[in-house]
């Protein structure tokens, strides 16, 4: 029952690894490419550690890997925050065939 | 069983790291190749973990908690490059 549940998680974090890929692969332009990966790689990192710490049970190793799942989950989310900010106060042009609403741009915010 | 699926989940995630290469050679702007990148350690965090799990080793769980703080410095580092142009 347990390697039931293991395998499944780890199916779905892999498939949340696969989804951010194909969005890196397809999408048109940086800040697009940086929505899509860094939620499906967030999520895919915390499920796939997720299903070896239910599989492995309460050992030193679990402790560790909930450590990297907590790191993860903070560390991911402000490195894209980090390169949207930095490519945006760069100039990088977003697609052109998207509209864009740019609420800094209308109401005269510097970014 | 379980050893099996992860062994293949660890091959799936090596083919997508060498599709987010490809991102990282084509890739338009400097900020698609950062991402890219970012993205690559993290498929490592988990290749890592999958391995210490298979092999019974669990040293490569060090070496995983260190290589995700090495990434994402690396990150934070080649993005303030980006934006200000000097690292000081």
């Amino acid at each position: 029952m347990l390697d039931i549940i293991t395998i499944v998680i780890f199916l779905l974090g892999l498939f949340f690894f696969g989804v951010g890929v194909i969005g890196l692969l397809r999408l048109p332009d940086v800040y697009t490419r940086l929505h899509a990966t860094t939620k499906c790689d967030t999520l895919g990192a915390g499920l796939v550690l997720l299903a070896v710490i239910l599989n492995q049970g309460f050992t030193m190793a679990s402790v560790k890997l909930a450590l990297m799942i907590l790191f993860i989950w903070f560390t991911n989310p402000t490195a894209a925050h980090i390169i949207a900010k930095a490519a945006r106060s760069v100039g990088i042009p977003t697609a052109t065939e998207c509209a864009y609403i740019d609420k800094c741009k209308e109401e005269g915010v510097s970014s | 069983m379980v050893d099996t699926v992860l062994t293949g989940g660890c091959i799936f995630l090596v083919v997508t790291t060498f599709l987010c290469l490809y991102r990282a050679y084509v890739g338009p702007s400097v900020a698609d190749r950062v991402i890219s990148i970012n993205v690559i350690g993290t498929k490592t965090v988990a290749i890592m973990v999958l391995v210490s799990y298979v092999f019974h080793k669990d040293y490569f769980l060090d070496i995983a908690l260190v290589y995700a703080l090495i990434a994402f410095l690396a990150t934070v580092g080649v993005a303030k490059y980006l934006q200000k142009g000097v690292l000081e």
